[in-house]
């Protein structure tokens, strides 16, 4: 398996929006801890260390360059 | 009933009065790796000298959990069934997130192993069982109150010795520095540790007290009693327990040990105060190690060459697994059937084995200290969805307890066979006959053969069983027949469902250089 990086939800306005909505009501702190827990069920969901480590390459593209 | 530390005799040595001749082996040390290898080293056939500045055991419970590789190895060397017999067997560890138990594991989930997977017991039982043995052994010479103040090496060692009544030097061949963590040899050959070093403080309790607690690991995270720390707790034979609490970075290490302070902490974590404090102790910690630990004729062993933070009991078993891979190869050297080219693979092997000590420590330590920031906002959401979802649960991070690593190697191997045993992986116990297949597997290179014909080959001992359930199991896997070389120290060395003599005869050179 590796990293799908083409459009893959089908309805992807709904679930930004479901993802806004799910943060509803949080603090900053509680939403970085909300997405923190998300990060580790989708992981846990994915399994695949290849596939999490390009995911996690390409998270971090762009971070490493100064703005 | 208090632990009698009673003082080991001390004799005036020889080299007082006039010099010794140059010895085969010196030891410094005589905690529980120098004395291990002192007792290895006799078993086979090399006599040694062990000095220590000291003349009692170590004091405190220190290195309490014995994995079931250590027990293997210290049972060969005579001590096991006094460690098992005297020690609390366990096996479960439970971890908790305040009051609820979010994981649980199993370290030997099945039987047919003559070891258990765990014993606690305290490192001064350890050690004096260990003194009896080597004060039982006519090659080993142990000299308490010897503390060596100097060492150079030219083709062989010379130590300067200060005693009670004196100063004296010793030769030897090869000088095997066992003095700990602040090892003093370490320090005078001006070598110096890599690796990391935690801002983090421990207490570490040992009580008494009466009470019917399970044999088991229990570790806290955030429990109730210690508001937003961790803890762990362990049992001990006598009545004693060991408790270690997370204390924080800027504790103070004089103050948080004195009883009036640890004693309120202590009522806390039991529930009551009907207990008598034996040992207390503040740690901080570190996961490093020396680069390479064969610096010519002085050898590192244990944690003079290697340290990591307490969390998996990977200091002393790994010291031991230190042991196990340095005797047969310093004897071959020392009796010239192998060259001293043979003592870069215990360098080569045991660098490996202290990495992965040291990083399964390290992220233990990761986990229960966590830097501010993003590190401690995943521990923590770990922790949170441990409760709501299995999958978190196993990566919650209280230690991962010490197992013998599997060393790299090029050795023959079939896929066909289980990948327990691979090359390079410690030989699995297994019931044989009336006895254990651990004890049949001797102090020579051996082959093991499982429904097999024995191959013609010289100079090797071939032990032959025919396959059980549970050999078939951990050695065959689909196979009907196979043939194991197996080293001196239980590590498997090649395996073959067929082999003829000179594959055989290859591996096993390959294994002796």
């Amino acid at each position: 398996m590796t990293l799908i990086t083409s459009p893959n939800i089908a309805q992807a306005d709904e679930f930004y929006a479901e993802l806004l909505a799910a943060h509803n009501g949080l603090s900053d702190a509680q939403s970085h801890a909300l997405n923190a827990q998300l990060v580790l069920i989708l992981a846990n969901h994915v399994g695949d260390p290849n596939t999490l480590k390009e995911a996690l390459t390409l998270a971090r593209q762009g971070f490493d360059t100064p703005p | 009933m208090p632990y009698d530390y009673a003082p080991f005799p001390y004799t005036a040595p020889a080299g007082l009065t006039e010099p010794e001749p140059r010895q085969r082996v010196v030891i410094v040390g005589a905690g529980p790796i120098g004395l291990a290898m002192a007792l290895e080293l006799a078993q086979h056939g090399v006599s040694s000298v062990v000095l220590d500045d000291n003349n009692v055991v170590s004091v405190g419970s220190r290195a309490i959990c014995w994995s079931k590789r250590s027990l293997e190895i210290l049972d060969r060397l005579g001590v096991g069934a006094r460690i098992t017999g005297k020690g609390v067997t366990w096996q479960v560890g439970r971890t908790f997130h305040r009051a609820a138990e979010v994981f649980c594991f199993d370290l030997l989930p099945e039987d047919g192993h003559k070891m258990p997977a765990f014993v606690n017991l305290q490192q001064y039982y350890v050690e004096q069982f260990l003194v009896e043995a080597c004060q039982a052994n006519p090659l080993v010479d142990l000299r308490f109150m010897n503390r060596v103040t100097a060492v150079t090496q030219n083709g062989f060692t010379t130590v300067e010795i200060e005693t009670p009544d004196g100063a004296y030097t010793l030769e030897s061949e090869y000088l095997l520095a066992c003095d700990g963590a602040k090892s003093p040899l370490r320090q005078m050959l001006g070598l110096e540790f890599d690796g990391e070093l935690f801002e983090e403080r421990f207490l570490i309790a040992d009580i008494e007290m009466q009470g019917d607690f399970p044999s088991e690991r229990r570790f806290w995270f955030e429990p109730e009693f210690h508001s937003g720390q961790s803890a762990l707790f362990h049992k001990q034979p006598d009545n004693i327990y060991r408790i270690d609490l997370q204390l924080g970075w800027d504790a103070d290490p004089e103050a948080e040990r004195q009883p009036e302070v640890v004693v309120p902490r202590i009522e806390k974590v039991v529930g009551h105060s009907d207990f008598r404090l034996d040992w207390v102790s503040v740690y901080s910690f570190q996961c490093r190690r020396l680069a390479r630990f064969v610096h010519d004729r002085v050898i590192f062993v244990g944690d003079s060459a290697h340290v990591v933070s307490p969390f998996g009991a990977r200091g002393g078993n790994g010291g031991l697994q230190d042991v196990d891979n340095l005797g047969w190869k310093l004897t071959a050297v020392l009796d010239g059937t192998a060259q001293p080219g043979l003592l870069d693979s215990y360098d080569r092997e045991r660098t490996f084995g202290a990495d992965e000590n040291i990083r399964n420590s390290t992220r233990a330590t990761r986990f229960m200290t966590p830097a501010d920031g993003v590190e401690r906002l995943f521990r923590n959401q770990v922790l949170a969805l441990a409760s709501k979802a299995d999958f978190a649960r196993p990566m919650i991070n209280s230690g991962r307890l010490s197992k013998p690593c599997v060393y790299p190697t090029q050795a023959p191997d079939d896929s066909r066979l289980p990948e327990m045993t691979r090359p390079g992986a410690v030989a699995q116990d297994a019931p044989v006959g009336n006895g254990w297949l651990m004890d049949e597997l001797g102090r020579r290179f051996v082959l093991l053969c499982l429904g097999s014909d024995t191959p013609e080959v010289s100079g090797i001992d071939v032990i032959k069983f025919d396959p059980t359930q549970m050999l078939r199991a951990r050695y065959l896997g689909t196979a009907d027949r196979a043939i194991y070389l197996i080293r001196p120290d239980q590590v498997i060395a090649a395996r073959w469902v067929d082999a003829d003599a000179g594959m055989i005869e290859t591996a096993l050179s390959a294994a002796r250089q």
